[in-house]
């Protein structure tokens, strides 16, 4: 890793932004329990879970400024996630 | 020179010196005597339930002792032995040397690493003395015997979340090592496949690991609030739980059994004299087995009610992971082709591994295909491929790893009269306790019971006498390995002419391993 890539500091404000936006999903994410959604239920939950996971790496664990080699490992971990909950659904969803 | 790592004198005294070190050698050999001690109590365990099944109906214990006495058994050679085995013991002892480096990444969470396993493993065990009795739901916890037993559950649940942090502790050390300390000229491809396999162990370790942690908690959560995650009646799903809990437990079979494959490949090439066959093949296959060993959790739970469609993506995967497998295999013996064998204990250890990994290997094909699954899920026949696959593809290649690697270890030499006899004691003792099990399962002896119908005394009883033989072989072993790690005749640096770097360093190896950290410029298996 370079230095430069060390030294990056994100603003308070990009954090703040970013918390807030997890509120608000996390709220969201309470709300949508409301809205009868029959199969589509945990669905929503992973999908709201997926995008607040996914802002928490990007921003909070830095990985929009790392470099290539840690996306590229996140993303095959992210493959393999999205390959489990997959083949989990092929028992829930015709069962 | 500096001392060797045996001999060196730090800041604490006695044994202090030990517990306190951070020298991945001797982090390495706690380990080693940890897991010795509780394989064992586990294997004691495993001859009392031999003893009771000797003969039908009660004959040493009462069933509910023997329900206990097996999940026992089960988690103290899962969680304590087998998951922990190769990686915590060899791995953190020889992966440093193997690559050409000082010590691992994290020399001070190495150290961690084994205090978390020790409180871990001493939480699970203190189930056993404290409550309502020990824990009698098996060591996979299914929902709802965990949440509805009056047994004492709960220490030995997070006992195993305990465990679990030891295990993701030490995957990331050893990702972190083999990414940023291996020697000049170790590239990928020269780095010996001990360490290729600890590094897919590793990924494993940290990536299906937490999966088990949220899951133990949830059973926490269970008996403790009563939330109804697994509860049909508060519209939980009772094989919500086996997915969670296998989605972790099928590709932890591979965190002990891909080191295994690993020992055997440094094994086999050295008592060969001979380049391993299939470099990259051995490689690419340990990738796929851990990549594919993530989504086959689901053959455990072919009779529990899960969807036609899953079933045949299971069966399908299962398949799959038998063709990287097959490789290894394939690669292994055609290593031996026109090879100069030099028959030694730790090549006897390495070729009945292959012998008996086939045969768990192939059995595990039967119970992978859904209709035969039907027949012989939940039998003996079942008890006889895990011990097959866990037991003789881990445990053969533990005892032929510690063969191999003891004169680097204790700078010393085993007799090797005794090791010899003690392991053909062992092979004869495991093949006779464990064969039967096949036939038992076939003609529909069930698993789990202290008890059994007439027509299957014969079998058991030749099964039991084979769990005699073989703890008589494992006694034969033990005491001649510590015996000899005092005794011994002193061990050259390379009495076997092994070519990888842990054979150019002294036995045993000076504190830092290396005076100078080596320069590699030829592949691990090359031989004069």
């Amino acid at each position: 890793m370079s230095q430069d890539e060390h030294k990056h500091v994100v603003s308070y404000k990009t954090y703040t932004i970013i918390l807030i936006n997890l509120l608000i999903l996390t709220a969201i994410s309470v709300a949508v329990t409301e809205i009868e959604l029959g199969p589509l239920t945990v669905f929503m939950a992973v999908f709201l879970a997926s995008v607040k996971s996914a802002l928490v790496l990007i921003y909070f664990m830095h990985l929009k400024f790392d470099n290539a080699m840690y996306k590229i490992m996140v993303g095959l971990v992210l493959v393999v996630f999205v390959i489990v909950m997959v083949i989990t659904f092929l028992d829930y969803n015709f069962r | 020179m500096e001392p060797n790592y045996l001999e060196y004198k730090g800041k604490y005294k006695g044994i202090f010196a030990w517990i306190f070190s951070t020298d991945h050698k001797r982090i390495g050999l706690l380990y080693l005597y940890a897991v010795g001690a509780f394989f064992c109590v586990g294997a004691l365990l495993g001859l009392l339930m031999k003893l009771e099944l000797i003969a039908p109906d009660k004959t040493i214990m009462e069933a509910q002792v023997y329900n206990s006495v097996f999940t026992l058994h089960g988690i103290t050679m899962i969680f304590l032995v087998v998951i922990p085995g190769l990686p915590a013991v060899f791995g953190n002892f020889l992966l440093p040397i193997m690559i050409g480096a000082k010590d691992v990444a994290f020399p001070k969470l190495n150290l961690l690493s084994w205090w978390v396993y020790v409180f871990g493993a001493l939480l699970a065990l203190s189930s056993q003395f404290m409550g309502s009795g020990p824990p009698d739901t098996g060591w996979t916890f299914y929902a709802p015997y965990s949440f509805q037993t009056q047994s004492n559950v709960l220490p030995a649940v997070m006992g195993a979340f305990v465990l679990g942090f030891s295990s993701i502790l030490t995957g990331l050390n050893f990702i972190v090592t083999m990414h940023r300390m291996r020697a000049p000229g170790m590239g990928w491809f020269r780095m010996p496949l001990f360490p290729w396999t600890l590094y897919a162990t590793a990924w494993i370790q940290l990536l299906a690991t937490p999966i088990v942690g949220i899951t133990l908690l949830m059973i926490v959560a269970e008996r403790t609030l009563g939330i109804g995650f697994f509860d049909p009646a508060k519209g939980g799903d009772p094989i919500l739980y086996q997915h969670l809990f296998w989605i972790y437990s099928h590709p932890a079979v591979y965190i002990m059994i891909l080191p295994a494959m690993g020992a055997i490949s440094e094994i086999l090439p050295t008592f060969s004299k001979k380049p391993i066959f299939g470099y990259k093949a051995l490689v690419f296959s340990s990738l796929a087995i851990a990549l594919v060993g993530y989504f086959v959790w689901g053959h455990h739970m072919f009779t529990a009610g899960m969807s036609g469609t899953a079933l045949y993506a299971f069966s399908f995967l299962t398949f799959l992971v038998a063709i990287p497998s097959a490789i290894k295999v394939f690669n292994w013996v055609s290593t031996l082709y026109k090879a100069s064998i030099d028959m030694q204990t730790p090549f006897y250890w390495a070729t009945s591994f292959i012998f008996v990994f086939m045969i768990g290997g192939f059995s595990g094909l039967v119970l992978g295909a859904l209709a035969t699954n039907v027949h012989v899920h939940d039998t003996a026949f079942v008890v006889a491929h895990f011990h097959f696959i866990v037991f003789g593809g881990v445990g053969y290649a533990f005892f032929g790893a510690i063969h191999y690697w003891f004169p680097k270890i204790w700078g010393r030499m085993y007799d090797v009269k005794w090791a010899n006899f003690g392991w053909l004691t062992f092979f004869i003792g495991y093949l006779a306790l464990y064969g039967p099990m096949f036939y038992l399962g076939l003609v529909g002896m069930p698993r789990r019971y202290f008890d059994y119908l007439p027509e299957y005394h014969g079998p058991n009883i030749l099964s039991s006498l084979g769990a005699i033989v073989m703890i008589g072989g494992l006694a034969i072993i033990i005491t001649n390995l510590i015996i000899s790690s005092r005794r011994g005749e002193t061990a050259k640096a390379n009495p076997w002419g092994g070519s990888t770097l842990e054979w150019t360093v002294p036995s045993p190896p000076p504190l830092e391993n290396f005076e100078e950290i080596p320069v590699v410029d030829k592949n691990p298996y090359e031989y004069k």
